[in-house]
């Protein structure tokens, strides 16, 4: 009974907020019922027992992919106003495509209720026992079987970083403000940038 | 009972939802990439229901697989798009018609 009052729960602000993402009129706005969106779905998956998931979800996308949005989304000087220009001209034939995709999807599902296409059984090498975590579990595959997958996933991500990097970097401008150069401040030393002086009294000192 | 048709409904509609917020916000690149982050947290859902009900583990490292895309996708695509800001002053994608594809 508790598992379908949460479930419920969950699922209704779920569907509830990715509404409000893509009709809020403000991005900043879609922004915040985005990470409203993923926390409610990561307690969708703890529901489940995919415990690592979930914490993935409000770790990666919440604390990085959607501040990054807030970042862009405030960083960029732009009318909104005008960008909802096309939102009422759209609408009818997003809403048919829309539809025709959602009553494809549940025709889907209850086809799969109603028995379906026998799928493959899992073979039980992936099985999560009852005495281990979930993230126990999931470790020892990821690190065992599915190395070559964990790696790749690595791999993206050191792409996609260096990508933005290259993107968004801008050579100075010449005249613009001095840069630091590491190599030069390594070779400073002690003796060619301090000196000692002995002033006599009421002198005062020659830079 | 809970059982996995929930879970895959819930997908289904969060798939929806990304791909009518494609059609609704044509000209807002940011908004349509955050549709694009719902149609795969959509996927996610719908791998770790099966993952779950179908005592197999490896539907969630899988998730994390398309995890890993996502945030890729959206850090290539913000700077993508921080850049089109830069040269062109605004980021209506209508206009982006440069290569005449």
């Amino acid at each position: 009974m508790i598992q379908a009052i949460a479930f419920y729960f969950f699922a209704t602000i779920v569907v509830a907020s990715a509404v409000m993402v893509i009709m809020a009129r403000n991005p900043v706005h879609s922004v915040l019922w985005l990470i409203m969106t993923f926390f409610n779905a990561a307690g969708l998956m703890v529901l489940v027992g995919a415990e690592f998931i979930a914490m993935l979800l409000v770790i990666v996308y919440v604390g990085a992919v959607a501040v990054l949005f807030l970042f862009v989304v405030m960083m960029l000087d732009i009318d909104f106003a005008a960008m909802r220009a096309g939102f009422s001209r759209n609408a009818p034939l997003g809403l048919v495509i829309a539809g025709i995709l959602l009553a494809e999807l549940l025709l889907a599902v209850g086809a799969y209720n109603a028995g379906g296409i026998t799928l493959g059984s899992p073979d039980g090498s992936a099985m999560q026992t009852a005495e281990t975590s979930n993230i126990e579990a999931l470790g020892a595959l990821l690190y065992g079987k599915y190395i070559l997958l964990f790696e790749i996933a690595g791999i993206i991500l050191l792409v996609a970083m260096i990508g933005a990097i290259v993107l968004t970097f801008q050579p100075p401008k010449p005249g613009a403000r001095a840069r630091q150069d590491v190599g030069k401040q390594i070779r400073r030393r002690p003796e060619d940038a301090t000196v000692m002086k002995n002033p006599e009294i009421g002198q005062g000192i020659d830079l | 009972m809970i059982g996995i048709e929930h879970y895959l409904t819930v997908g289904a509609i969060l798939f929806v939802l990304g791909v009518l917020g494609i059609f609704l916000n044509r000209k807002n690149v940011i908004v349509i990439l955050m549709a694009v982050e719902l149609i795969l947290l959509a996927v996610n859902i719908n791998l770790v229901a099966f993952s779950a009900f179908m005592q197999d583990l490896v539907g969630q490292v899988f998730a994390m697989l398309v995890l890993t895309v996502a945030a890729a996708e959206a850090a290539i695509g913000l700077a993508i798009l921080v850049i089109y800001f830069r040269t062109h002053g605004s980021i209506a994608v209508d206009d982006i018609n440069r290569m005449k594809g």
